[in-house]
């Protein structure tokens, strides 16, 4: 047994299972334009895994067939995948909603200048990458001149109308935090993010989401590297937060693949820990019933999702 | 840090209660409730924190407000002002103490 699952046996009677599937969360693959210091997908241009066009088939099928209303694009950078836009049309016509999370800077690739109009012209959530709210941190994690692609890729998405209203053209800013530590207050963050974005650069968006780092891909290396690994492992656990388990993301959400193979969550997909072994392993043989009561695969770096406020 | 200072010792705090366990509750309960959000907030809190642990120069407190501060959001640019803040403070204590010196001189001079 891990340390994990005896924490959770310790407050309840159980493991930790499903509460049903409001949320496909889709990996349209690992290629990126960046590779950021904290990516847990260890991302970047050179990667190929790509989600094709059969499988994104399959999953249009599986929303056609299921009463599930969220399509939570993600990736790699998910607009690097040449299926996206049919994709979001496709979904669109299901009245599913549609939420990306998109690195802002992909924008300014060849090809890819019309995303924030189409993102618009669809409705579709913007979950947006902003580790800070200053260009250092910023560019030190994500890359040079990164912050400024990213306050220009903002303005163009407020200006199509998006991070002004609540019920649609929702934008949304994550913040994670620049090294080994976990994040504070995703309240007082939040204000203080709206308050300099739009007092320096007259920017609006919806909410902050704070995410503790998760202990694997480049950010495990540089735990390791930094010597800090042991100290962050203790301070996740320490900062166990029971409340946390009820909107816990994996309680809610099935995780696929960029080759349909169907995971808890998108860490566990790169940790290659796929579903429960009593429920079907690949988007091909979707069953609802089965995964909507599933037992949660878990294990140590599942303290970085409780942690605190929790990451969800 | 090494030696008389080792960074494992910050997580061996509770081993000072054991020989008086009454006073490090009610030490705790005070310590952490004087960091509870209050008219001020979390992070006006751990900006002090930072500020009296360089004026005290503990190591331990250094480590832990170093982290806090990051925790709430803020930068190197932040953390260094708020030094400048003690450093400057610390540094008038001592200049303002010329006086001190001023007084005892005339108090013994022609």
């Amino acid at each position: 047994m891990t340390e994990f699952e005896r924490k959770i046996l310790g407050i309840q009677s159980e493991l930790l299972m499903a509460a049903g599937i409001k949320i496909l969360q889709l990996n349209l693959g690992y290629k990126c334009n960046m590779t950021c210091k904290h990516c847990h997908i260890e991302a970047g241009p050179h990667r190929d895994e790509i989600m094709n066009e059969e499988v994104i088939r399959t999953v249009l099928d599986v929303l056609r067939n299921h009463n599930i209303g969220i399509l939570d694009l993600t990736g790699g950078a998910p607009e690097l995948n040449p299926h996206i836009k049919y994709l979001v049309k496709e979904a669109g016509k299901l009245n599913r909603h549609v939420i990306v999370r998109s690195n802002l800077t992909v924008y300014f690739e060849n090809g890819m200048e019309d995303f924030p109009d189409f993102y618009s012209e669809h409705n579709v959530e913007v979950i947006a990458s902003l580790p800070h709210y200053t260009k250092d941190s910023v560019d030190k994690v994500r890359g040079y001149n990164t912050f400024k692609k990213s306050i220009e890729a903002l303005k163009r998405l407020n200006n199509l109308g998006y991070g002004k209203s609540a019920d649609h053209r929702q934008l949304h800013l994550v913040y994670n935090p620049i090294g080994a530590f976990l994040p504070s207050s995703q309240k007082e963050l939040e204000e203080q993010y709206k308050r300099e974005l739009f007092a320096t650069f007259g920017i609006n968006f919806n909410r902050l989401y704070t995410f503790a780092n998760m202990p694997i891909g480049r950010f495990r290396e540089f735990l390791i590297r930094s010597n800090n690994m042991k100290k962050y492992e203790e301070e996740i656990q320490s900062a166990f937060n029971a409340a946390t388990l009820e909107g816990i993301m994996c309680r809610h959400l099935i995780s696929v693949g960029w080759d349909g193979k169907l995971y808890d969550c998108d860490f566990n997909q790169i940790l290659g820990m796929a579903v429960d072994i009593d429920c079907p392993g690949h988007i091909h043989d979707f069953n609802y019933a089965l995964l909507a009561e599933r037992k949660i695969v878990t294990d140590n770096h599942c303290f970085a999702c409780t942690a605190g406020q929790g990451s969800t | 840090m090494s030696d008389y200072y080792n960074d494992e010792d910050l997580g061996r705090f509770g081993e000072i209660g054991k020989h008086s366990p009454d006073l490090f509750k009610k030490f705790l309960e005070w310590y952490n409730s004087s960091l509870e959000p209050g008219l001020l907030t979390k992070r006006e809190k751990v900006l002090i924190g930072l500020a009296v642990a360089h004026s005290v120069q503990c190591p331990y407190c250094i480590d832990a407000y170093t982290k806090s501060c990051l925790s709430e959001g803020m930068t190197l640019e932040h953390i260094t002002e708020a030094v400048h803040v003690a450093s400057a403070i610390k540094g008038g204590a001592t200049l303002i103490h010329g006086i001190q010196a001023h007084n005892a001189a005339d108090k013994i001079s022609l």
